[in-house]
């Protein structure tokens, strides 16, 4: 076991794990943040998907002893009242059925517009990699889509 | 189960609420129990509180289908409600107050849609005689609207919440009259998932997100095979590392328990096992040798037998043939097996995942010979079940690793566990025979279908049956000890593909229109039937019309290079009918647009309900191009997504165009209809674009650059 200082949702969080626990289960199993979800384990599914330095990444293939001082944003921290242009944007779609994989979704939708304010359908294709097995795509893209339309100026930040 | 012996007066629960409010019981009778008049069980609850908000209990479990949303829909419109004031709790398992507590054959609406409506009409009449009563004045003065009782002549009106406590004392009418379909008010109309909120800003909600004090993770070694059984095991190193608490064993499975996920995952790794044979080890290539050779043979008694089939085929005439082959699929569900479990005292409480509390509660009661009144099975939402959930295999094993352990634990399959410990959609080939006349008629046809533990590989009463004299149908099965399992539309997400896609050889054969084809069967199936039918032939041929008129079928095909291609199905009492346009990109297959048609009778959550046929479309496409998992000595060879391919957007459709049949039957299936015409749909529009016909999936196997 080792001690990490991690910086998580803006708040600097201490856990005592083994250094090549994966991100993910720091999140869900000592940090208690289960909106990260765990669905392969090998970085195929991207449920597990969040941001390290803005960037979307698949945590259940990132050790914490690779973390350092990278500023890890989950699904919890994405807005103070889950008002986020995305998550608006997926509410006002009604994109969810089982509801697992989307928290992954949001995540690699946000990160998208933010460095993409205005994706095309083959853009949007090429990026959202994640997998939704009730299969709601058709859905996400009217979403990412409706969320570039009404995000404005939250991207340039 | 056994019934509530109560009076109609006593089973009207009422009781105070912390704050002021009411909690009422409705009576939701059911045919037999109305037919006797004596017996009565409630079954759905209302919250009422002093500030006029309502909380309605969702009986049945949430694999993704929408029932959370659509069954308190249907109380709340009886109801008169205001919906953006209804809260939904989700209903633990509770048989005798909530009846059948099963998500499954697409029939949780359909199931539930006479007594969810009487339920909120009987309540609704209780809150007006309350009203009529505290103003003495006629209930026929009084009306309702969104959460109040108005009596118009003199302008009052009391919210339910003020109405509760007296309503609670009226005497419950009978016969209550319900809404005529046309007043609805939130029935037919979009409603948003009731959990997005929850969903989308990363709350607790499914089942591997339980934590409970003192609770252990635990992960499972399990047989590496099908046909293998455990002979021993070393846990002396798993014992050693870190965060490990504990290892216990049960039959043949060996759980380690550890405070996280992580930690007994390694420890599991760690393990020494050694594993023998039990029974055979199977492999995908044995199967494909043994229901081959079954296509040639006749059973002794068909599935179905109209007419004289066979004769027909012996004496020629022009014959249309084609095997179809489906591979074995996986279930799975994004969220891996799971659930929670604690078992100390001569009790079990447990929770997660589960489309059959029933199955598990009577389990776990079994094998842990505790009463089934001292186990409780909470249910939790799920990241899909698609069927694999009907089974209890995962919670019974973790209630047994509590048990052993003496602790609570959450267990958690990792995903290699859940692809090689699945309960598969079976393996089937189907051989197609037909004969057309000089007129180009279809005279004969006959199916025989081979299933890998399937006693009930073909559907006998599906479409065509009915629509042509000499028809038959022989099955035959391998039993195989790879488990098995209802699977999303089980059957029909085969047969339809198969069916559909031999009818459109045939209309090719015949040089008849597809559409065109199966309007003429249609017709002969009603006016001069060949046997029994299951399906409404007037409501099939509808969605068919319907579907020509949407998709601007023919006119259509092959502009730009898009050719579209259609099918149709008739499964869980719902029609439905799909144009699948697709062109060849590359040598790739590319499906740009879906039309579809769907009679579902009425439409509880528009928003919902285009949802599952959406999704049931893009299910199907996905493992119509990939979907496949083959077997190697009882070991599965895709133990994980990089070697099992699940579709992602990039294959998605552009645009999914659904209509419903606007009509007053009442609700059906809906779940699982949207998926088997889709196969067929995508394939015959590849046909039209190739000349390549696709008889085996996945689609992947067919090359379409040669």
């Amino acid at each position: 076991m080792a001690k990490y200082t991690i910086e998580v949702n803006g708040k600097s969080r201490e856990v005592d794990v083994a250094p090549d626990t994966p991100l993910l289960w720091v999140l869900r199993d000592e940090l208690n943040l289960v909106g990260t979800k765990y669905g392969c384990g090998v970085a195929q599914c991207g449920a597990c998907t969040i941001h390290l330095d803005g960037e979307a990444v698949r945590s259940c293939v990132l050790p914490i002893s690779s973390i350092a001082n990278k500023k890890v944003i989950t699904i919890e921290g994405l807005s103070e009242n889950g008002d986020h242009p995305v998550q608006k944007a997926w509410d006002e779609v009604d994109v969810a059925q089982c509801g697992y994989c989307q928290a992954g979704q949001v995540m690699a939708a946000a990160a998208l517009l933010k460095k993409n304010p205005n994706p095309s359908d083959e853009e949007i294709a090429s990026s959202m990699t994640n997998i939704c097995r009730c299969g709601t795509y058709v859905r996400i893209r009217q979403a990412v889509h409706m969320a570039a339309e009404k995000g404005g100026t939250l991207w340039k930040g | 189960m056994e019934r509530l012996n109560v009076t109609r007066r006593n089973f009207l629960k009422v009781s105070s609420l912390l704050g002021g409010g009411m909690l009422i019981g409705f009576p939701m009778v059911s045919k037999s129990e109305a037919a006797s008049n004596a017996v009565f069980s409630p079954n759905a609850y209302l919250k009422i509180g002093a500030d006029n908000t309502f909380t309605l209990i969702a009986p049945n479990p949430e694999i993704g289908q929408g029932v959370k949303t659509s069954l308190p829909m249907i109380m709340a419109e009886e109801l008169d409600l205001d919906w953006k004031k209804v809260k939904v709790e989700q209903a633990g398992f509770d048989p005798e107050l909530y009846g059948r507590q099963v998500a499954g054959g697409s029939g949780s609406v359909r199931s539930r849609w006479q007594e969810a409506r009487t339920a909120g009409a009987t309540a609704r009449a209780l809150l007006v005689a309350a009203a009529a009563k505290t103003w003495g004045v006629d209930v026929t003065e009084c009306h309702t609207e969104a959460g109040f009782v108005h009596h118009k002549k003199s302008g009052k009106k009391l919210s339910y919440g003020e109405l509760a406590e007296t309503a609670a004392t009226m005497p419950i009418p009978e016969n209550v009259p319900l809404k005529d379909p046309k007043d609805f008010k939130i029935i037919g109309t979009r409603v948003k998932n009731i959990d997005n909120d929850n969903i989308l800003t990363g709350k607790p909600l499914f089942g591997i997100d339980t934590k409970r004090p003192g609770m252990y993770y635990a992960v499972v070694a399990r047989p590496p095979a099908f046909g293998k059984k455990l002979k021993s095991f070393d846990d002396t190193e798993s014992l050693k590392m870190q965060g490990v608490h504990k290892v216990v064993k049960w039959e043949n499975i060996v759980a380690v328990l550890a405070n996280s996920t992580w930690n007994a995952k390694k420890g599991r790794d760690a393990l020494k096992l050694e594993w023998e044979d039990d029974s055979p080890l199977e492999s995908t290539a044995d199967h494909e040798k043994i229901l081959k050779s079954f296509l040639d043979k006749r059973s002794d008694s068909p599935a179905r037998n109209d007419g004289d089939a066979l004769k027909f085929l012996e004496n020629g005439g022009e014959i249309v043939e084609g095997t179809y082959e489906a591979p074995i699929l996986p279930h799975a569900t994004l969220e891996p097996m799971n659930f929670f479990a604690d078992v100390r005292e001569g009790k079990a409480e447990l929770y997660g995942p589960t489309q059959t509390p029933a199955s598990t509660r009577g389990q776990v009661s079994k094998a842990l010979d505790i009463p089934e009144e001292n186990v409780t099975v909470g249910l939790s939402r799920m990241g899909g079940g698609f069927g694999r959930r009907l089974m209890a295999d995962y919670s019974l094993e973790a209630a047994m690793i509590s048990a052993a352990a003496k602790a609570p634990v959450l267990m958690v399959w990792m995903r290699e566990d859940d692809m090689q410990a699945g309960f598969y959609r079976p393996m089937g080939k189907y051989k197609y025979r037909a004969t057309l006349n000089d007129k180009k008629e279809l005279e004969a046809w006959h199916l025989t279908a081979a299933g890998l533990n399937n006693q009930r590989t073909s559907i006998p009463n599906s479409f065509p049956a009915g629509a042509v004299s000499n028809f038959r149908i022989d099955n035959h099965n391998k039993e195989s000890n790879i488990s098995t399992a209802p699977w999303r539309a089980p059957n029909h997400n085969f047969i339809a593909f198969a069916e559909q896609s031999f009818l459109d050889e045939i209309a090719h054969k015949a040089g008849k229109d597809p559409i065109q084809l199966q309007l003429e069967l249609l017709a002969k199936a009603k006016n001069n039937p060949g046997g029994k039918v299951d399906y409404d032939i007037d409501r099939y041929e509808n969605v068919i019309k319907e579907l020509a008129k949407l998709s601007g079928w023919k006119n259509n095909n092959g502009a730009n290079g898009i050719y579209q291609g259609f099918a149709a199905h008739y499964s869980f009492s719902t029609y439905v009918a799909q144009v699948a346009e697709v062109s060849i990109k590359d040598g790739k297959p590319k499906v740009h647009k879906v039309y579809c048609v769907v009679d579902c009778g009425q439409v509880v959550n528009l928003s919902g309900a285009e949802n599952q046929i959406e999704g049931g479309i893009v299910d199907a496409l996905g493992h119509a191009l990939y979907g496949e998992i083959t077997f190697d000595k009882g070991v599965v060879q895709q133990n994980n997504f990089n070697r099992y391919k699940l579709m992602q957007l990039q294959d998605a459709p552009m645009e999914i165009i659904t209509r419903f049949v606007r009509n007053e039957h009442d609700p059906t299936g809906l779940g699982e209809p949207g998926f088997p015409p889709a196969h067929p749909a995508v394939c015959n529009a590849l046909f039209a674009a190739t000349g390549k016909r696709i008889r085996k999936l996945p689609i992947s196997h067919t090359d379409f650059k040669a």
